[in-house]
């Protein structure tokens, strides 16, 4: 776990422990390379009394004075990052035990996940809390990560706001809270013991076992042990902390956060045991691929807020306006860039670092204006259509599984992409609303679903027309779990806690189009599921009455009853569009309740695990028929029960129905969305005889 | 019914020309259905619709009449299904009975049909109103009368009188049938039953039973030399048929007594141009000539009714009273009078308020003044 999750601008000055006597840089956002402590705030000037005592002095009333520059000035210290932390654990997630659990669950395996992808290693992870008396626990998590070099060790672990992720401009999951150190912190305030870290950086290379406390006066990593261990792990991380926490279950839950992050990320293989599990959830990897690595961009010139470009003209050094708008913006060509300074009135070649004042806001609103293509969209990794299906399919046992990605587009100036899982019927509970799972950037968001933009785009979308129901202004209620996954280089949260996406209308539009997109392709299976039941009842009413017109007829007539009932049979076909599947169906219905639920209890290793679908994910045709191959690779190994529903499904949709005129529609009703996700998807196998 | 029996057109030995056509009728639509199912197509049974939308009132005839729109009934139909195995469980059932020269009451037809389909909690018939329009269906398929299918109905209706008939080789006197009356039988063709002798100048039908016993108590056939009859209600077919042939054979005109209220009139509607379900029938049932003696609403005041034994119409009442006004066979003035009157008065009566002026008082005053008056309806 070499990275440490950035902090936000806000809480990176509040934190800062310089002394807030410095000029208070009106500046929002850090330099793009300059170090955080480095800036000063007025956020932590104002959170200081001193401050405010200044601007008494300056009032010049009548009021005598109840202290002097020197006497105040005597008062103003440092604030202590452990005083700061205990009076604002809520902006980093400590709000209460329950949380604090998560928030460190969390930050811990979201960095490993980061930082698996970005050394390019399919990461395996293991989750463990144990509740060590009451009240008390201790999270273990490890991962195969590229491991730590030893120097890094105590800094990332027991240094607030170090890190590399806060910098640039590129997908990450790290922006939840401060980070892994602040879980340290805070299990080190509650419990008062030190953090343990192993760490590995690859084979015959030593395993460290550092015991870190952090100090608190300083701001500085402490090692209270450090020794060389046995670890026969060639590479990756362990972090050990104790905290004083609540375990429970529900939508905030850790097991809800790892259930959910596992639908996110096929491609992880995780194992979690909880405090009250006896075996661990293993959930094993479904996707053979990493996610294709974000690109990290230059600031779009849409995008940029004004402290933003006033750091990154003051950081220039000689270069010219021109050269920093060419340089360092994306998609600022030689023209635009000579436009923009026209439409400021700033000479192109001025000295970049030398703008000011009234200038500077003219230049930033040029950049606004300014006509200039969409950021590329290659720093935008989406989970992708198949993958997400794959995601769903390992937290959901469903009969239908549906996703939509929509091209990436842009709010001032960011790119990103939205994209929508449904999983319907099978095992969801039928009467009950719909689970929603909002993800950014691959992280689940448990909290404050109402704030959010994504559960609107939820609410807003009109589920009655796609053949759902739904109370007025709520969920659509059905056997019905939607996943939204909104990826982007920066995702507009509504507050510093990350917990709800804020409503840009242009991100609403997307997520919006999104989520109907995907309804529609939903509601196609849901009516071609209807018309086939239709037509399965409607095939049973007429065997059901054929014998006995066929009995009347034959005594009528003095005819053979087989006879004529053979006659009955052999039309039939030519008036419904089922055909002589019954069978199929009760043989798949019986053999569908001795599948397993969705994530085996056991830890054992899973079929699914098999084939792995090689070589990137290049064209869309390519991860279809990888899919499909693979979803037959599997009924082939999978339990017996399981595989002959699933070739039973494969062979319902295969099946050559008659070919007479009132064939069409079925062939119709098996495959409704012929687009990417039709391989995957199983026509139902269970259904009412 | 077993499908085991011998079948296949032989009519037992005895059997009537009739039944023999009746059979064929029943082969032939059960062949075509063979034929076309053979062929892989849908098969159907042509019906003429039965309904307000098909019939039509013969101005000339003064009778309803079926059009001639025809209704396919298809097997391969998940509407039509089951209603088309209904029709040829009837039709089987019935070819089974003409073959043992049998003859079964339609409930007992329904008991006999009646079995839980295989596989499932469904049965051939639920419930008996579901086999007995099949049956009409049938009839009208097959082109065959009820009793021509040897169905009949249980007996319905009371008849005593000036009339001596022989119902199935059995002389029955009329006048001599006591207090009880003689059940009219559901099936009143020639065949079974004719009229031996009769010195009776007029008929008089009254709706109610009630009405029928205090006439008949009251000895009113003999004093008035008639015949005395009581449908109990909306007439069956028997009845009808029976009037139709004792006003056409005797050639006596028939009078008919009713409630005064909308339902009242229906009956005596249905009996003289014959009904919508059975217009098929019409032919064979009305009776265009019979005449209306009461109750009229202008019996109120006519006779001078107390207030006390009126009855409010209802919503119900008066939505019918408006139907009737619009029925052709109801357009005359008379009757539009009479109907406007029923409105405007606000209430209907029933036959025994008329009791309020004198228990004989229907047997010795209404009736004979009306009568003396020439007052009534056709």
């Amino acid at each position: 776990m070499p990275k440490k999750s950035p902090p936000s601008p806000q809480q990176l000055d509040l934190l800062n422990e310089n002394p807030p006597k410095r000029p208070a840089a009106p500046k929002k956002k850090p330099s793009s390379n300059g170090h955080a402590h480095a800036n000063g705030s007025n956020g932590a000037a104002s959170m200081n009394g001193a401050s405010h005592a200044h601007e008494e002095t300056v009032v010049s009333a009548p009021p005598a004075r109840r202290a002097t520059a020197e006497t105040m000035g005597s008062k103003q210290r440092d604030i202590s990052v452990s005083e700061f932390f205990s009076k604002n654990r809520h902006l980093l997630g400590f709000d209460n035990p329950q949380k604090a659990l998560l928030t460190t669950v969390k930050e811990a395996v979201d960095n490993s996940l980061d930082a698996c992808e970005e050394a390019g290693i399919l990461p395996s992870l293991s989750v463990e809390i144990k509740e060590m008396s009451e009240g008390r626990f201790r999270v273990i998590i490890e991962d195969n990560g590229p491991g730590i070099v030893k120097p890094q060790i105590p800094k990332i672990f027991a240094k607030l706001l170090y890190g590399s992720k806060f910098h640039r401009l590129k997908q990450s999951r790290g922006q939840q809270g401060i980070g892994i150190s602040a879980a340290g912190l805070y299990g080190q305030q509650t419990t008062g013991k030190p953090v343990v870290i192993t760490s590995k950086t690859g084979k015959g290379r030593p395993a460290f076992r550092i015991e870190l406390r952090i100090d608190t006066k300083r701001n500085q990593p402490d090692v209270v042990k450090d020794e060389t261990v046995e670890w026969d792990k060639e590479h990756g991380t362990r972090v050990e902390i104790n905290l004083v926490a609540a375990y429970r279950g529900g939508r905030t839950s850790v097991d809800a956060y790892l259930e959910q992050t596992v639908v996110a990320n096929p491609h992880l293989e995780l194992s979690y045991l909880g405090p009250k599990m006896e075996v661990p959830i293993h959930y094993p990897r479904v996707a053979n691929e990493l996610p294709r690595e974000a690109q990290e961009i230059k600031p779009h010139p849409h995008g940029v807020e004004l402290g933003m470009l006033m750091s990154m003209l003051s950081d220039s050094g000689k270069s010219t306006v021109k050269q920093v708008l060419m340089g360092d913006f994306s998609r600022v060509t030689n023209g635009i860039a000579e436009q923009i300074c026209k439409l400021a009135g700033v000479k192109p070649t001025a000295r970049a670092e030398d703008l000011h004042g009234e200038v500077l806001d003219r230049l930033h609103k040029a950049l606004g204006e300014v006509k200039v293509h969409a950021p590329p969209s290659s720093c935008i990794v989406p989970i992708g259509e198949a993958l997400l299906i794959e995601g769903l399919k390992r937290r959901f046992k469903a009969e239908y599984y549906v996703s939509t990605t929509r091209p990436p587009s842009v709010y001032r100036g960011n790119p990103f992409a939205v994209e929508v899982g449904l999983a319907y019927g099978g095992d969801l509970p039928n009467d009950e609303p719909a689970d929603v799972m909002r993800f950014a950037n691959r992280v689940p968001l448990q909290y404050q679903p109402k704030a959010c933009a994504i559960s609107e785009a939820v609410y807003d979308t009109n589920w009655k027309s796609y053949e759902l129901s739904q109370p007025k202004g709520s969920l659509p209620v059905g056997p019905l779990a939607i996943v939204v996954h909104l990826a982007s280089v920066w995702v507009p949260f509504t507050s510093e806690a990350k917990e709800a996406v804020a409503h840009y209308d242009d991100l609403m539009k997307e997520l919006k189009l999104a989520v109907q997109e995907c309804g529609r392709k939903l509601a196609a299976h849901i009516r071609a599921r209807a018309r086939a039941e239709g037509e399965q009842r409607r095939m049973s009413l007429f065997q059901r009455y054929i014998p006995e017109v066929a009995g009347a007829i034959a005594s009528i007539l003095g005819r053979d009853k087989d006879k004529v009932e053979g006659s009955f049979y052999k039309a039939l076909p030519n008036f419904v569009n089922v055909v002589a599947e019954s069978k199929a169906e009760e043989e798949a219905k019986a053999g569908a309740p001795s599948m397993p639920p969705p994530p085996p209890a056991e830890g054992a290793p899973s079929p699914s695990q098999a084939p792995p679908p090689a070589g990137g994910a290049k064209g869309k045709a390519k991860v279809e028929a990888k899919v499909e191959a693979k979803g037959k690779a599997k009924a082939k190994v999978e339990a017996k029960g399981k595989a002959k529903v699933e070739a039973k499904a494969v062979k319902k949709v295969a099946l050559p129905v008659p070919e007479k005129k009132k064939a069409a529609p079925v062939a119709k009703a098996v495959t409704p969305a012929k687009k990417p996700a039709a391989p995957v998807k199983k026509p139902t196998p269970k259904k009412k005889a | 019914m077993a499908a085991k029996k011998k079948s296949a057109g032989s009519a037992p030995n005895g059997a009537t020309e009739r039944d023999r056509k009746t059979l064929r009728k029943i082969e032939e639509l059960a062949s075509a259905t063979l034929r076309t199912v053979e062929k892989a197509d849908n098969p159907a049974v042509a019906l003429r619709v039965r309904a307000l939308s098909n019939v039509t009132f013969n101005e000339k005839k003064r009778i309803i009449e079926l059009g001639d729109r025809v209704q396919s009934r298809e097997f391969f139909n998940t509407n039509m299904a089951r209603k088309f195995m209904q029709t040829f469980l009837v039709a089987n059932g019935c070819r089974e009975l003409i073959q043992q020269n049998k003859t079964v009451t339609i409930r007992q037809m329904y008991y006999i049909l009646k079995h839980t389909l295989k596989g499932s909690s469904e049965n051939t018939f639920e419930e008996q109103n579901e086999s007995d329009p099949i049956i009409e269906d049938v009839e009208v398929a097959v082109d065959a009368l009820r009793e021509e299918l040897h169905l009949f109905a249980n007996k319905k209706g009371l008849a005593a009188g000036e009339l001596v008939v022989n119902d199935a080789g059995d002389e029955i006197d009329l006048s001599r049938m006591g207090r009880g009356g003689w059940g009219i039988p559901s099936i009143c063709e020639p065949e079974v039953l004719q009229f031996v002798r009769s010195k009776a100048k007029f008929i008089m039908l009254v709706e109610k039973a009630a009405v029928w016993s205090r006439l008949n108590e009251d000895g009113f056939w003999k004093k008035n030399e008639c015949i005395l009859l009581t449908s109990e209600g909306q007439a069956a077919r028997g009845i009808r048929r029976l009037l139709q042939r004792l006003a056409t054979e005797l050639k006596i005109p028939v009078y008919v007594l009713v409630d005064n209220d909308p339902w009242g009139l229906y009956i005596y509607s249905v009996l003289k141009q014959g009904s919508i379900n059975l217009a098929y029938e019409s032919m064979r049932l009305a009776v265009p000539g019979v005449r209306f003696i009461g109750m009229s609403s202008f019996d109120y005041k006519k006779f001078k009714l107390p207030d006390s034994v009126v009855i409010k119409l209802n919503k119900e009442d008066l939505a019918r009273a408006d139907q009737m006004r619009n029925y052709p066979w109801f357009a005359d003035k008379k009757w539009q009078n009479e109907i406007k009157e029923l409105q405007k008065n606000g209430f209907k009566m029933e036959v025994d308020s008329i009791l309020s002026k004198g228990i004989s008082f229907i047997a010795e005053e209404y009736i004979p003044k009306k009568l003396k008056d020439r007052d009534y309806l056709t």
